[in-house]
């Protein structure tokens, strides 16, 4: 009976068997797929194979194939840092900030629009709060230097006309004010396109379950908790996992835009920026791929945990 | 009809004044760089410049084009982007094209291959010394090769075609046309939404990437309009602290005594804007559309 599996292709045309025939029969197709795969292999698969030089002494000059092996020297080296402490503190602070605050804005935002009836209003607060998202990292960290300058930043003149502050104040030489700035920034860029997936499950649910609740006289508050937010559980679970997943990227890109002054470097660098510095601008390449492959290790093993919580949960959740 | 509940009225009240906070907070600060770029710098270093320009001038953006470097950055980011975009949705959809087929040889092997990519890398440090050996550092092809084949696009290129009617290609194959032909003559033509939507976002990423060029690029003619505008960017806090500008800007300053880095900057920022604001209806149009056909497919 297993032999009824077998593609309906070659039921059809069970004459040619032989699979170099067959092969060359369709190179035409296999011309359309094997290039691109080549590139693919080169660009994503040989960097994976060259993770391997966290365990060797690379260097330049011997090449990834003569370059002496050295076990875990690179990783005890990292952990053994000054500044392991300091990079795992910020990074896990920034991501849980982000996590925390970045990933429910969006449902937020997704909820108050669903109950926005005008709309004219409607598709003008979409429209502009998608746009941030499609501007660069550095387009972005441009604005927010210049809303929060010295210089005739808006936020120090507002600050100046309601009497709080006296002087203008340099917001991004404080390390106390960075992650705040870092997270509102992040959350500002991404808040409305967050939300698109959100109002589209929302716009999915059946109407006659509102119906029903409010002939009930259940109030919108009440709408909102007992029939949306059940409803797209599911789509903000597999959000929910994926974000997981990404609780190490605590940001790389705002990171080195905003953290321009050296007095942030204590609360501002993160893996990937550590990685970035100690990599591309100090040249340490094996130490550097060290410390990003211990991120890699950590991120997989988050994403199978919050996977897996995930589909225990599953049952009960919805 | 049922009538509003004095507290579903409050509510909804609390949500309009909140959503109206939020889009005038994410709206003023490009409304307020543009006011800033129009406004004579002098004028703005008094402070108080927000809603509207209070010295109108154009001489910041006459700066700016006339900033040789400048320009070229721009007609770099230009280039890259066509190209780019041309040559990875033609790739991309080539290889979605082949992927579609059910008789192909290795399908499901290839496509294992290719998801592998979604979710792991070789990070940072392998991919920049594998550019370097290949010797990309400091050519225009480091913009466009190592990002021609996106995964991504290829799967909903690949769904889109699976979805087409096997009778068109079934007669053309009749007609006598190959593969080839079958692609180029029916499946593109087909494809324009696709096609549209795709072009749109990876045109987005090709403009708005300023890191990659910051450590491939040492050559200042090949740097992108982001990548300057950075460089730009941070020159200036330097002299917002250290009240110090470079030569250059300091010989304009001379000749031009109404400019400052912070509107010369704002105007920058604005011209590397432009672009995006001009195509944003047609994402917009679009985006929505492509975003669900992603989630879809999880």
């Amino acid at each position: 009976m297993a032999q009824l599996s077998i593609d309906e292709e070659l039921i059809r045309k069970p004459k040619t068997k032989n699979a170099f025939v067959r092969f060359a029969k369709q190179l035409d197709i296999q011309m359309m797929v094997l290039p691109a795969l080549l590139l693919i292999i080169v660009f994503s698969y040989i960097p994976m194979y060259g993770v391997l030089m966290a365990f060797q002494d690379y260097s330049i000059f011997k090449g990834f194939m003569a370059s002496e092996w050295v076990g875990l020297k690179h990783f005890e080296m990292f952990f053994n840092s000054p500044e392991f402490f300091k990079v795992m503190r910020n990074t896990v602070i920034i991501s849980l900030l982000k996590f925390c605050i970045g990933f429910p804005a969006p449902i937020v935002l997704a909820l108050m629009l669903n109950e926005v009836k005008n709309m004219m209003f409607k598709r003008l607060v979409q429209t502009v709060s998608y746009l941030p998202h499609f501007m660069s990292w550095v387009i972005v960290a441009g604005l927010i230097m210049s809303m929060l300058s010295t210089d005739n930043g808006s936020v120090n003149i507002l600050l100046e006309k309601m009497n709080f502050i006296e002087e203008p104040i340099n917001f991004l030489s404080l390390p106390e004010m960075f992650w705040s700035i870092l997270v509102s920034t992040g959350v500002w860029k991404e808040i409305g396109f967050g939300s698109i997936v959100y109002l589209a499950a929302i716009a999915s649910i059946d109407p006659s379950m509102y119906e029903a609740a409010s002939m009930d006289g259940a109030s919108k508050f009440k709408q909102i908790f007992l029939i949306t937010l059940p409803s797209i559980m599911p789509v903000v679970l597999i959000f929910m996992i994926l974000a997981i997943g990404n609780l190490l990227n605590a940001g790389f890109e705002d990171i080195l835009l905003l953290a321009v002054n050296p007095v942030l470097r204590d609360v501002s660098d993160v893996i990937d920026t550590y990685v970035y510095r100690v990599g591309i601008q100090s040249s340490r390449y094996s130490y550097a791929t060290a410390v990003g492959l211990f991120k890699a290790v950590i991120s997989v093993g988050l994403l199978t945990m919050a996977n897996y919580l995930a589909r225990r949960a599953g049952s009960s959740l919805w | 009809m049922i009538r509003l509940s004095f507290g579903d009225r409050v509510m909804t009240v609390t949500i309009y004044i909140i959503l109206t906070l939020l889009a005038f907070m994410t709206f003023y600060p490009f409304w307020n760089a543009l006011v800033i770029s129009f406004n004579a710098g002098i004028d703005t270093a008094m402070g108080g410049v927000t809603f509207w320009p209070r010295a109108w001038t154009l001489e910041n953006y006459g700066i700016v084009f006339k900033d040789e470097r400048l320009v070229g950055a721009f007609f770099v980011s230009i280039a890259r982007t066509v190209v780019g975009t041309v040559a990875s949705i033609l790739f991309t959809a080539i290889l979605a094209y082949g992927i579609s087929k059910k008789e192909l040889m290795g399908r499901k092997f290839y496509m294992i291959l290719c998801i592998i990519t979604m979710y792991f890398s070789g990070g940072l440090i392998p991919s920049f010394l594998l550019i370097r050996e290949l010797h990309l550092m400091n050519t225009f092809w480091v913009f466009i090769i190592p990002s021609l084949i996106s995964v991504w696009n290829m799967i909903i290129f690949r769904t889109f075609f699976q979805g087409l009617p096997a009778g068109l290609e079934e007669s053309a194959k009749i007609d006598g046309s190959g593969n080839w032909g079958i692609f180029f003559r029916i499946v593109v033509p087909l494809s324009g939404p696709v096609i549209a939507t795709l072009s749109l976002f990876t045109a987005v990423f090709h403009w708005n990437d300023w890191f990659g060029p910051s450590i491939y690029i040492t050559n200042e003619k090949l740097l992108p309009i982001q990548t300057m505008l950075k460089q730009i960017l941070n020159s200036n806090i330097v002299s917002d602290q250290m009240s110090q500008l470079d030569s250059a800007a300091q010989g304009q300053m001379a000749k031009m005594r109404t400019v400052t880095s912070k509107s010369l900057s704002m105007a920058t920022m604005m011209v590397a804007t432009i672009p995006i604001i001009m195509v944003y209806p047609f994402v917009q149009k679009y985006f929505v559309k492509g975003v669900l056909v992603g989630s879809l497919k999880e």
